[in-house]
């Protein structure tokens, strides 16, 4: 049996790697697949939680942000691609035009 | 029935205004008379029980106007035989008006022609509610009512820029002595807690007179002088109504001689008692009587514009009844009043023809020798003259004689005065001067009038547009419609005194004891059964028995004796009048030259207008750009929105520059955020 601590640990440098790669990285797709990662950290943390307490609650939080997840990434790819139209590129940084 | 009266004018007003700019000038002008002399015949079918007929005054409420706690005001009117006085003037005077405007109007175009009488009609309208209010906050409503078609009158030739500052200096100054007004009106309430003229003298009559005292009553009633001051042009409010002299011929007669500048002595009349109760105030109002009459009387004197000099009259002999009501002698002040009607409106009719016949020359210098043009107006024109310069028999004699008798015998509520007898004496004279010049300088001598056709002098009104059609070279006699009324005035102005003959010329004073029983509380006599006023149980304090009737009668010579003087005085000031103006014209002028600082004062009216202007006017005027306008409007206010809104731009100006249009950087703010905050949450 491996003790919830080992779990979080995990799901913590799962959310660390992932957040180091929406900020790092300069290629939209690759901040798309960072997020994914993210919200997979937290699934695994609830999914822990959940079996440590003996309760399903966990689980049942975890479908509903995978069907979440989907969705975000159907539309974000959407916008990428679109984006990727007007412009040529997929670095986040050539998208500022909304600003003062 | 009573409320009929001020009713029927209304709808005359609500017919011309609504409908009278499609209406032919005879029909809005008929329906305009035809309102007025229906209310007449109702003034007299209600009035006539009163006039010796036995009758009780009545009254009528129409509706609870205002209840709010211990204020109860109903809208209620009251015929008593004072306003039944009051109702036969306005509406006699105001028919003979209105039928003469038709003649005199009639070179205006429909709507306008539909809009004089539409005023007219309301202006009436309210004159007959102020005159029938049972109450002070009624009388009010017809009080301000006049003041507003009185400044519509005025300003009727709305084009022309003299006419429009005339009306608006007239609504300024009345707002001013309506201010006063209210003052009083307020502090009779806190004081007695009703406004009911006959439940307030009842109030008073339980209290002593404030004879050392300046208590409340004589606050109060010194507030209410100053709203008379205002309507009825004493000093130092008289000076509006020269310029309301811009406002049409009639209009002249109808407003400012015969009714609504008679407002404020009617008020006194109506509030006897409560004069009656502050001796002081009774002092004030003689004073400012006597010294308006005096100044308005020398100032008539050299004018030059035919109706300023009768603009100027009515002031001074509003004057002498202000002086009668100050003596507390109401009943003749009343008396000079309703004659002063007749012989005033008359008179201001007979300019109006003049001014008619002239094509608008109001200039007295470019007139003369119209006796043999204007046959019918000379003679009208002579008869008021006679009647106002007091030759006896005419109806201005007896109820001058009678204010100037009361003057030097004193009343029970004012004790006789020398001083203000000689002053009265003073403008008696005046006023035979002045009349005598306007009647010479009008009508007799040399021919100094351009003929009609280049009669575009300076002064005209509307009327110097009638050169244009078919007025051939002589002036023309008034039409049928001015004449008549002339001649009923005429009629009225020879007769109308001897309602009053005094007992020292084996007459009758009828109109003395007529009005005596409004001017005395006995509650239940005056009040008949429709008012249930709490009965002052207590006979006056005053000694106002003991005063009317019986004192003339051991002062039957002193009357005679004075009366004697009188007529003296008045024959004096026409024979200045014949000497300065008809027999050696350049004597006048010579006069004028060698008094050139005096006749200039005159002239220029004291220079009472120029003084107001700097002393008031100019520094409100000041104040009001310099400190109201720039300071406190554009500099505060103004100041502290901008400043607002200057401060909001500046902070946002650096503050934008986070919004950088970098997803990342929103993202790592988001991302430090969230760890901020929870790290707080976590460690404390």
């Amino acid at each position: 049996m491996v003790p919830l601590g080992h779990y979080l640990v995990l799901s913590g440098i799962l959310f660390a790697i992932g957040t180091a790669g929406v900020f790092l990285r300069r290629n939209l797709i690759t901040v798309l697949l960072s997020i994914e990662i993210m919200l997979n950290a937290v699934n695994l943390t609830f999914v822990s939680v959940g079996r440590s307490l003996g309760t399903v609650d966990g689980q049942i939080i975890t479908f509903f942000v995978m069907t979440v997840a989907a969705a975000e990434a159907a539309v974000g790819l959407a916008i990428v691609i679109a984006l990727f139209r007007h412009r040529e590129t997929l670095s986040p940084d050539a998208f500022t035009s909304l600003k003062w | 029935m009573l409320l009929l009266i001020p009713l029927l004018p209304f709808a005359g007003f609500v017919a011309n205004a609504f409908f009278g700019r499609r209406l032919q000038k005879a029909i809005s002008g008929g329906i305009a008379c035809l309102a007025m002399v229906a209310a007449f015949v109702v003034s007299l079918v209600a009035a006539w029980p009163l006039l010796g007929h036995g009758g009780h005054p009545v009254e009528q409420v129409v509706y609870t106007w205002l209840a709010s706690g211990d204020l109860d005001v109903p809208f209620a009117l009251r015929l008593d035989q004072l306003s039944a006085l009051m109702i036969l003037v306005v509406t006699g005077i105001g028919s003979l008006i209105h039928i003469y405007s038709t003649g005199y109007m009639h070179e205006e175009t429909d709507s306008e022609y539909a809009r004089y009488f539409a005023y007219l009609n309301l202006f009436a309208s309210f004159m007959l509610v102020l005159v029938l209010g049972a109450s002070f906050p009624v009388m009010f409503v017809g009080w301000e009512g006049v003041g507003l078609c009185s400044y519509l009158l005025i300003g009727f030739y709305y084009t022309k820029q003299s006419a429009a500052d005339a009306g608006k200096k007239a609504f300024v100054v009345n707002r001013i002595g309506d201010f006063g007004f209210i003052l009083g009106m307020l502090l009779i309430f806190v004081t007695f807690g009703t406004l009911d003229f006959q439940a307030v003298a009842a109030a008073v009559a339980t209290r002593a007179p404030e004879t050392s005292t300046m208590g409340v009553l004589t606050i109060a009633t010194l507030l209410l002088f100053v709203g008379a001051t205002g309507k009825s042009a004493q000093i130092p409010l008289h000076i509006w109504l020269p310029d309301a002299m811009e406002g049409p011929t009639p209009v002249s007669a109808l407003i400012h001689a015969a009714t609504m500048v008679t407002a404020g002595v009617y008020m006194i009349g109506r509030n006897a008692v409560l004069f009656s109760h502050a001796p002081m105030t009774l002092e004030v109002i003689a004073a400012v009587g006597v010294a308006t009459a005096l100044m308005a009387g020398t100032i008539g004197l050299v004018q030059n514009d035919i109706k300023r000099v009768l603009a100027y009259s009515t002031v001074s002999q509003l004057g002498y009844m202000f002086l009668a009501m100050g003596m507390g002698a109401y009943a003749a002040g009343i008396f000079h009043l309703y004659t002063h009607a007749f012989f005033k409106a008359l008179m201001f009719l007979g300019s109006g023809a003049v001014i008619h016949a002239l094509a608008g020359q109001q200039d007295m210098r470019h007139m003369g020798g119209l006796k043999k043009y204007l046959p019918i107006t000379y003679w009208t024109f002579f008869i008021g003259t006679l009647a106002i310069a007091g030759i006896p028999f005419f109806a201005g004699f007896f109820s001058k004689d009678e204010i100037l008798y009361k003057t030097f015998v004193g009343t029970p509520y004012h004790h006789g005065s020398m001083v203000l007898w000689i002053v009265g004496m003073a403008t008696a004279l005046l006023t035979a001067a002045y009349m005598f010049r306007l009647l010479f300088l009008t009508f007799h001598g040399a021919e100094r009038f351009a003929t009609a056709g280049h009669g575009d002098a300076p002064g005209h009104n509307a009327h110097g547009h009638a050169a244009g059609h078919g007025h051939h070279g002589a002036p023309h006699e008034a039409p049928m419609s001015m004449a008549v009324p002339l001649i009923i005035l005429a009629i009225g102005s020879t007769i109308a005194g001897f309602v009053g003959v005094p007992h020292a010329l084996g007459g009758h004073n009828t109109i003395e004891e007529f009005l005596e029983p409004v001017f005395e509380v006995h509650g239940a006599a005056t009040a008949g059964e429709a008012q249930p006023v709490t009965e002052p149980a207590v006979p006056p304090a005053i000694p106002a028995e003991a005063g009317h009737g019986p004192a003339a009668a051991g002062d039957v010579g002193t009357e005679r004796m004075l009366m004697a003087v009188s007529v003296g005085v008045a024959g004096a000031g026409i024979f200045i009048a014949l000497y300065f103006w008809l027999w050696q014209p350049s004597a006048a002028a010579r006069l004028a030259q060698q008094f050139g600082g005096l006749y200039r004062l005159l002239h220029n009216k004291y220079y009472i207008d120029e003084i107001y202007d700097a002393v008031i006017v100019q520094p409100i005027k000041q104040v009001s750009t310099g400190a109201l306008w720039k300071g406190m409007d554009a500099g505060l206010i103004d100041g502290s929105v901008n400043g607002v809104g200057a401060t909001v731009q500046g902070a946002s100006s650096s503050l934008r520059r986070l919004q950088t249009g970098s997803v990342r950087t929103y993202a790592a703010s988001l991302f430090f955020g969230a760890v901020l905050i929870l790290g707080w949450y976590l460690w404390s």
